[in-house]
């Protein structure tokens, strides 16, 4: 065995660490963009389905959420198919209209996102879809989950 | 005449500086989520009015494709499966040997996709993802044929895409389902 004789330094060693505020700082700027720190609480129940000829929506400032899916109740149970728009379920499909409206003359550009959970029926999906016509957003999404190949 | 006074430079120490901006990176860090939103994207038409009647469209020119709450899938009253809806949707479209029963050309081919109220969502969402995976390939194909490079690697909204996407318009009705 051969022996290695350790080299000692003939000075200390040290790395500057004064710009290292500067790095997270740059670090933490780009989080607090990026972040969303607004997610609006669910009250239904979504599992999203998979689809693979999917596209981004890059402008997420566009975007308006519509939830759709078996209502969570208390008691871990599930109830009926319900609509959810922002924080609170809409019994009245007819009221839709109004509210995408208001979204609509605030954002012109809208492009409603409809998140739809996998095995609630087409038929209540249908319902939406007329008011969102009545309401005039017709730019809309069906979000979904990548699907792997 | 005034004399300067000789002070000596007050300093804030900083040391801790980039202890607090961890404290606030792993916080933000650990709240953020970088999710992209990521979906099948459409346009609705505008609402019918009731006493327009809808415009007269060649029977040749509409592609009817039903599907029941089971995901049985009828193309034109023809049972298919669903792995041979794409194809078929793509030589409706293209027509390349001109039949007599298929769209004249791909910019007057109408999909119309007809669901039940039962159907589950899942269940539609496959079947739109068909007709959309046909549209691509056909993008793609006539892309690749003008411009050597698949649809998405054009620029948006270049006149290229423009024009691929004059070529095949998507022209997709989603039908009101019987009650």
């Amino acid at each position: 065995m051969a022996n290695f004789k350790k080299k000692q330094a003939g000075s200390k060693q040290e790395i500057p660490t004064s710009a290292m505020p500067d790095v997270v700082f740059m670090l933490l700027f780009f989080f607090m963009v990026t972040t969303v720190l607004r997610e609006v609480t669910l009250k239904v129940k979504l599992d999203l389905t998979q689809a693979s000829n999917i596209e981004k929506i890059e402008q997420k400032r566009l975007v308006s959420y519509i939830y759709m899916g078996p209502e969570r109740l208390p008691g871990n149970q599930l109830g009926d198919d319900k609509v959810q728009i922002d924080d609170a379920i809409v019994d009245d499909l007819g009221a839709i209209r109004n509210l995408m409206y208001d979204k609509l003359i605030e954002e012109p550009r809208l492009i409603v996102s409809l998140r739809v959970d996998q095995n609630s029926e087409f038929g209540l999906l249908t319902d939406v879809q007329k008011e969102l016509q009545q309401a005039g957003t017709f730019r809309i999404n069906y979000s979904t989950k990548r699907e792997a190949d | 005449m005034l004399k300067k006074k000789k002070r000596e430079g007050a300093d804030i120490n900083g040391s801790s500086m980039a202890d607090i901006a961890f404290l606030l990176l792993i916080f933000f860090l650990v709240t953020t989520t970088i999710n992209v939103d990521t979906g099948i994207g459409m346009v609705l038409p505008p609402p019918l009015d009731p006493e327009q009647e809808p415009p007269p469209i060649r029977e040749r020119n509409l592609m009817k494709i039903l599907v029941n709450s089971q995901g049985l899938v009828l193309m034109d009253e023809e049972p298919v499966s669903v792995s041979e809806v794409k194809d078929k949707l793509i030589e409706f479209i293209s027509n390349p040997e001109n039949n007599e029963e298929l769209a004249i050309s791909p910019d007057a081919a109408i999909v119309s996709l007809k669901t039940q109220r039962e159907t589950p969502y899942s269940i539609y969402i496959d079947m739109l993802d068909e007709v959309m995976a046909a549209y691509k390939d056909l993008r793609d194909a006539a892309s690749r044929s003008n411009y050597g490079v698949p649809y998405d690697a054009l620029v948006d909204d270049s006149p290229q895409q423009d024009q691929i996407r004059e070529m095949y318009p998507k022209k997709i009705s989603i039908a009101e389902p019987d009650s």
